[in-house]
């Protein structure tokens, strides 16, 4: 268990985080706090801006304006200004990023335990024996069979993709995790499998994590807090269930309305 | 009515709640004004009132999940109507727990799990938790067989003590109970009853729906008609 004592800062603080396409708007103005443990989900329709929020977020997309400070060794750090090899290094160890394809998140012609170690090896780690008995013991806790670890990712379906995406991410134990739309495209029965999946890595790991999704369902099982995001802008915010369950901008109103019942 | 207002655990002045539904018309429901009760610890208050009268809204608003239009929700040191959603977060966590009516779930945890996640969550070892979990599913009668699947696939009876299971197994010193005995044969809801008392007897401060009159009058010192609490009433 994570120590309540320590956490008493924000992993994350966002400020006034805007990107411009030209005249047309990503997403502006976003400034919201992240704490330790914490999961944010972001809903919104195609086009809300919520893929671009979270590629600003995670660095892949610079923004015009806002800051995004990320609690290195307890100094808030700015993550837009820093440098380049700076931004790239924390994401291959204190952060990560899940693809909704895992083909982009994978490398496909590397086998699946090549892609684990990979990420070990970009960190530093050179004992093979080490990385070898790690990205085992990844493909394992994410439910790959143990002898399929030097099949490549292109004869694995498309749920098990992901779950060695999500291996590859977390075997290098980051504290910060981006997930854009991580069960999309998948099968009912397999979503759930990495739901759990997903939710017993932030309860053991104590990670946070920012998840974009235009599932419903998803954000009530995963997220604590939700943000709802129309036409670039955050117009909701609050605890997932009370924002799910009353919710108060007419647009959230009418994005659970529209939900189908099963 | 409002004895030991002092030491309250729960205590609601002056709460109001509107609904507003932007989509049809920007038509606004006033459906609550002026609630006021407390609860001490030990304390158990039944909220009465026909149906629609607003029960399940009050439980909702204590527990965070409906947004107050005014006024405050005091649980221990916290107003829920001002807290952020991570103090609420944190609150849910130690101190204020909610048996509803349906259990919600990822799908595929195994039962065990379920009902010892509030524990878990808390910082109890695993192995404490789970035995707790076991003790707790033995005395509701859920058969060790069913204790490694999901309750997503149980009966409603089964899931509703599954869900009370999950909700006893952590002592939370405030607890929202909505119909606890709903769908039960006799003998679990004596079992229920019972886990009820118990919680009372360790100082939790209950707030209850209960359609069972003989489980009203058994568990509750107080009840709280929510009809005075109607916006037409309170004008």
């Amino acid at each position: 268990m994570k120590d309540l004592s320590v956490q008493d800062r924000p992993l994350l603080q966002v400020a006034g985080l805007t990107k411009y396409y030209g005249s047309r708007i990503g997403c502006e103005g976003v400034g919201f706090d992240l704490w330790p443990g914490e999961v944010m989900g972001i809903v919104g329709e195609s086009g809300s801006g919520k893929t671009t929020l979270l590629n600003c977020l995670a660095g892949h997309l610079a923004p015009d304006e806002g800051r995004v400070l990320f609690d290195l060794d307890g100094v808030p750090t700015d993550t837009v200004t820093m440098s380049e090899p700076a931004r790239r290094k924390l994401g291959r160890t204190d952060w990560a990023f899940v693809h909704q394809h895992a083909a982009d998140g994978l490398r496909m012609n590397v086998s699946a335990g090549g892609n684990v170690g990979e990420r070990l090896m970009a960190v530093g780690a050179r004992h093979y024996g080490n990385i070898r008995e790690s990205a085992q013991d990844w493909i394992t806790r994410v439910e790959i069979p143990a002898d399929r670890i030097d099949d490549r990712p292109t004869a694995f379906s498309g749920g098990m993709r992901q779950r060695l995406q999500i291996a590859r991410n977390l075997v290098t134990g980051p504290r910060l995790v981006f997930m854009d739309e991580p069960t999309g495209g998948l099968d009912v029965s397999v979503q759930a499998r990495l739901l759990d999946l997903l939710r017993g890595l932030v309860r053991e790991m104590g990670l946070s994590a920012i998840i974009v999704t235009h599932d419903l369902a998803v954000v009530r099982l995963l997220a604590d807090r939700l943000m709802v995001m129309k036409d670039g802008h955050v117009v909701e915010t609050g605890l997932t269930d009370q924002v799910l369950d009353d919710p108060q901008h007419a647009y959230t109103q009418l994005l659970v309305s529209s939900v189908l019942q099963v | 009515m409002s004895g030991g207002r002092e030491q309250a655990m729960i205590r609601i002045d002056n709460l109001s709640k509107t609904f507003t539904l932007h989509n049809q018309g920007s038509t606004v429901i006033p459906v609550m004004a002026n609630a006021a009760f407390s609860v001490a610890p030990g304390e158990c208050v039944a909220l009465t009132g026909e149906s629609g009268a607003g029960k399940s809204t009050l439980m909702r608003m204590i527990y965070g999940n409906y947004l107050a239009a005014g006024g405050s929700i005091r649980i221990g040191d916290t107003d829920i109507v001002t807290a952020t959603p991570r103090e609420i977060l944190r609150l849910r966590r130690h101190t204020l727990g909610y048996v509803s009516q349906f259990l919600r779930v990822v799908p595929r945890v195994p039962t065990l799990d379920v009902v010892a996640e509030p524990l878990l969550a808390t910082g109890t070892p695993a192995g404490a938790a789970r035995a707790a979990a076991e003790a707790l599913l033995a005395r509701l009668n859920i058969p060790e067989r069913l204790w490694s699947l999901s309750p997503t696939t149980f009966s409603g009876g089964e899931q509703q003590r599954v869900n009370i299971a999950r909700g006893f197994a952590y002592a939370y010193p405030a607890l929202l109970l909505d119909e606890p005995t709903a769908s039960l044969d006799a003998q679990n809801r004596e079992t229920v009853l019972r886990l009820i008392e118990e919680a009372k007897a360790r100082g939790a401060a209950i707030v209850g729906i209960f359609h069972d009159e003989a489980a009203r009058s058994r568990l509750c010192d107080r009840e709280v008609d929510v009809t005075a609490f109607r916006p037409d009433r309170a004008a």
